[in-house]
């Protein structure tokens, strides 16, 4: 295809196949009997195999960024990996949901396309480089996780989760907004490269530009989950059904950083020394709280939820290493991340049935004996959460704490490795309920072999990443 | 024609994949997983030979040397080579752990394949941290050991074998990922993980201390040293034999190997700033820890702690040549004596912890406790075994003519040249081992029979039997004649004082 012919919309059209493709799966199920929904599910996978295709195809041999839709969208090289995680990861979450959903009669073809829409809304906030493309993509991915959360209406917890989301939600985006408001008002311009050149001429210290800075963090923040902004993530991955909160514990925080990325580290460049320290705050804050917390939980929902806030702990951390280096660390780490939450979240799935929740600690008991593949997969995520090698996790918290002493934060270094160490605790206790202890439940866990599959590939790739880190550390450099 | 052969890389992965294979065979072919894991074992140890006789004796170059890019971002490379330091620990690893999967025979029952599995994966990598020369793949190998050990300890193990290995964890992860923050922080300093490029990094003396400090809090904690010793009993009393044996044997040298290879060369000012400290943390280890052991009521612990004093001997040797040379001067002979010594009761406790943790094996499979109490007059049933056990407990003790002596001997003879007091207090050691070994023999093995069940003990299998022969060869070989592993040691330790002692600044 010639690239200056279409130069305008071409960067899009990832984003354009999907959403053409949505609208057509959209029409086609509302004339699927309910026994055909399996064709929906099908669709939804092919448009998400097209999509990642397309997202490959025009992000090959990308050299500098290529803007879109007048400099309000940007495709560089940064887009191109974090959609492509974010499109596997709904993929994946779509295979391992499949006999979930079944069972419990929530295999509706709403499903499917809200799942389809947050993924575009996702793609859109990646790539966007104007203050109206960020909220767009961040309400279409965000609107659609809230209906998502509550779609299992049978479920009280469901409904109370999404409303905590929802609400909790609508004032940061409130937030968000308020800040860029006020960003626009100082600089006269929404568009974020532009913004970053005329901060640039703003007087230092100015306080207009603080304010819209610190509510642009806050809004960030909560997206991603960082204290003090955490409280509706136990809530959300507790009353979800498992794999939308899978979907909130990976995709959304991968799409959240990409907004960190382009609101603070592009967009804010010139404030660098600003939100670094309030980023230092939240960081520290999520380790601790995010560490300690946990240790106290009984639910592995709740778990998982307070260990994704001790890692944003670490993101942030290389997100505030400011610069290339710190960037690619911290997109190390997030898509290390996503990659063991979707497996943790993955177990927990395949572990459901028909109105049983694997939830509790007590459910992971003896979990060895009753199916030793999916006890060895889940240990192996958790020893990756911890940071032990020859997991892919290791790397992770090495990058980051890298990026972090070369910018002379030794102290904060040896703060996130006390606090690694405080939230092994809790990833061991996760490992001696399934070998150490005797089963409680004995029913064998039947699973399909594909998805089975798919688990087992999940977990290698924890593993291959952990003896040969290499290509995708050299991915996330190239990224910046 | 061996030559060419990445003979390293072949004693690493073959246990590793051998390992996996083992798993895979599962616990319901039980036959073929441990004839398999015996195989594989097996195959590494006589492998690991090609180790001892291709080394050129005498040099203290590091030898089969690989290196191939690993992370070129981080500027870390699969790089592997040994030195006169690493090569007998590494054949003693192999050694070692053809014996625990021997031993695994009569002793684990349940999840035979898993455990062994485990076992032969953890001794790739413990090959690994002896045989790395790069910073980052060291410190992958010794955190990826915790992963199989803690499972070993938390299925296999004891009553509180929870409690235990989770606290073994968490106090080995503590340290090491300290040790990991001043690896970074050495990495940005030389560009490098390269060992040889960290050894010749110019260091400032604030710097080397901080720098020595976290190496302190990964090692101590491996070797152990008093006061952070407190995980090792009870993950000894917890663990299955094997891990037992595993822990003692090797990975508690581990930890003493990193002081020789990382902490002293890399801040040898730093080393030498806290020499006295560290010899008081030794002698402290020898001579309380010591005291500690006599009162034990548990066979196991008590060999626990006996290992925890034996360590002690180790770190004082790694210190001394600081004192000897403020006394003595920096040409006098002799310096280089408290560091061999440490070198070899590094190999000589491996095998005599080893071994003691065997009997006290074939013991519990018979009886089901290590209490002493429940013991008494086992000779009278079990002549061969209790005649292996006295000499264990007398090698255990620096009996003349054990491997025990020779290494506590050059370390005492070391001290003397440091300081009479140290010489005096390191030399307790020799009346506190023989008073709670042999007390501890004789409340097993002689005296009347007290408790029944001991009448129905049966004596040693063939099995057993062969086990400890060989250990008491080894045992009894290095300590009448040691100079082939002297001369392999000595090289080294030559080269390693020259590096230490002018000191960085």
């Amino acid at each position: 295809m010639d690239m200056t012919s279409t130069g305008s919309i071409w960067p899009a059209v990832p984003e354009i196949l999907l959403l053409v493709s949505v609208c057509g799966i959209l029409v086609i199920d509302l004339f699927l009997p309910p026994r055909w929904r399996h064709l929906t599910h099908g669709l939804s996978l092919l448009a998400l195999a097209a999509t990642a295709a397309s997202v490959l195809k025009v992000g090959q041999g990308l050299d500098a960024p290529i803007m879109a839709f007048s400099e309000m969208f940007v495709l560089d090289r940064l887009a191109v990996v974090l959609k492509v995680a974010v499109i596997l990861v709904s993929g994946v979450m779509l295979i391992y949901a499949r006999d979930y959903l079944r069972s419990r009669q929530i295999d509706q073809g709403e499903f499917y396309l809200l799942t389809l829409f947050s993924t575009l809304g996702m793609m859109v906030l990646i790539s966007a480089a104007h203050f109206i493309t960020v909220y767009l993509g961040l309400e279409l991915m965000s609107l659609s996780l809230y209906a998502l959360v509550a779609f299992n209406r049978e479920r009280m917890l469901s409904a109370e989760a999404a409303m905590k989301y929802f609400v909790l939600g609508a004032i940061a985006s409130g937030m968000l907004l308020y800040g860029m408001s006020i960003l626009y008002g100082v600089t006269g311009t929404l568009n974020l490269d532009e913004l970053a050149i005329r901060i640039v001429d703003q007087p230092v210290g100015s306080l207009p530009l603080l304010l819209g800075m610190t509510f642009v963090a806050a809004g960030v923040a909560f997206k991603l989950g960082a204290v003090p902004f955490h409280n509706w993530m136990p809530d959300v991955y507790q009353g979800a059904s498992a794999p939308v909160a899978l979907l909130v514990a990976s995709a959304s925080k991968l799409a959240a950083f990409a907004m960190a990325i382009r609101l603070l580290a592009e967009g804010l460049e010139g404030m660098t020394e600003d939100w670094r320290q309030l980023l230092m705050a939240m960081a520290v804050l999520s380790l601790a709280i995010g560490s300690v917390v946990a240790i106290a939980q009984t639910n592995v929902r709740r778990l998982l939820a307070y260990s994704a806030i001790a890692n944003i702990g670490f993101v942030l951390l290389g997100v505030l290493a400011a610069n290339p280096v710190g960037y690619a660390s911290a997109l190390f780490y997030i898509l290390i991340y996503a990659l063991m939450a979707i497996g943790a979240f993955g177990v927990l799935i395949l572990m459901s049935r028909a109105g049983y929740e694997a939830e509790t600690m007590d459910d992971l008991k003896g979990l060895n004996n009753r199916s030793p593949w999916l006890a060895a997969v889940l240990a192996l995520f958790m020893f990756s959460m911890a940071g032990v090698p020859p997991t892919a996790g290791f790397y992770a918290k090495l990058l980051v704490l890298d990026a972090v002493m070369e910018q002379g934060f030794g102290l904060i270094a040896v703060i996130a490795v006390i606090f690694a160490v405080i939230s092994a605790f809790y990833y061991l206790k996760v490992v001696w309920q399934l070998y150490f202890e005797a089963p409680i439940e004995s029913a064998s866990l039947v699973t399909s072999p594909d998805v089975r599959w798919m688990l087992i590939v999940n977990g290698g790739l924890v593993l291959v990443f952990g003896v040969i880190p290499e290509p995708l550390i050299r991915a996330c450099l190239l990224a910046f | 024609m061996f030559a060419d052969l990445p003979l390293l890389s072949l004693l690493i992965w073959t246990p590793i994949l051998g390992g996996l294979l083992v798993l895979w065979a599962g616990n319901e072919k039980v036959a073929l997983a441990r004839g398999l894991a015996l195989a594989v074992s097996l195959g590494t140890f006589v492998g690991s030979l090609g180790l001892w006789t291709g080394f050129a004796v005498g040099s203290a170059e590091l030898q089969f040397v690989e290196r191939a890019l690993w992370i070129p971002s981080l500027g870390a490379d699969y790089a592997l080579g040994v030195d006169g330091l690493s090569m007998p620990l590494i054949v003693l690893t192999t050694f070692m752990t053809v014996f625990t999967v021997f031993a695994a025979k009569e002793s684990v029952t349940s999840r035979p394949a898993g455990y062994l599995g485990a076992f032969l994966i953890m001794e790739g990598f413990m090959i690994g941290v002896f045989a790395a020369i790069d910073a980052l793949l060291f410190y992958v190998f010794w955190e990826a050991i915790l992963i199989p050990m803690f499972l070993i300890i938390g299925i296999w193990g004891g009553p509180r074998r929870i409690y235990a290995t989770v606290k073994f964890f968490l106090f080995t992860f503590l340290g090491s990922v300290l040790m990991l923050v001043a690896f970074i922080y050495l990495y940005q300093k030389g560009g490098g993980f390269d060992v040889q490029t960290l050894q010749a990094l110019p260091l400032g003396a604030t710097e080397q201390t901080l720098i020595f400090l976290a190496f302190l809090a990964a090692f101590a904690v491996k070797v152990p040293m008093w006061p952070v010793h407190t995980w090792l009993p009870d993950a000894h009393v917890e663990a299955p034999t094997g891990g037992s044996v595993i822990l003692a044997a090797i990975t508690l040298k581990m930890g003493a190997y990193g002081f020789l290879r990382y902490a002293l060369p890399i801040a040898p000012d730093a080393a030498a700033e806290m020499a006295g400290f560290m010899a008081m943390l030794s002698l402290i280890a020898i001579v309380y820890v010591g005291l500690v052991a006599m009162v034990q009521e548990d066979m196991k612990k008590l060999i626990a702690y006996s290992s925890i004093a034996h360590m002690g001997f180790v770190t004082l040797g790694f210190f001394l040549p600081y004192w000897g040379e403020t006394t003595a001067g920096i040409d006098a002979p002799g310096l280089a004596m408290g560091l061999t010594g440490a070198a070899v009761q590094m190999i000589s406790h491996g095998f005599i912890s080893g071994a003691m943790f065997l009997c006290v094996g074939v013991l519990y499979d018979r009886m089901h406790t290590r209490r002493i109490a429940a013991y008494g007059g086992v000779t009278a049933r079990m002549p061969i075994f209790a005649a292996f056990f006295v000499l264990f407990a007398m090698a255990n003790s620096g009996l003349p003519g054990t491997s025990g002596f020779v290494g506590e001997f050059l370390v005492i003879l070391a001290s003397f040249q440091a300081n009479p007091w140290i010489a005096f207090l390191a030399a307790l050691t020799l009346i506190l081992g023989a008073s709670y070994s042999l007390w501890l023999v004789k409340r097993v093995a002689f005296g009347p029979v007290t408790n029944p069940e001991v009448e129905q003990l049966s004596d040693l299998s063939p099995r057993e039997f062969l086990m400890l022969g060989v250990l008491a060869v080894m045992v009894i070989g290095l300590g009448v004649w040691p100079q082939p592993l002297l001369a392999v040691i000595e090289p080294s330790v030559q080269q390693l004082l020259l590096q230490i002692l002018p000191g960085k600044l």
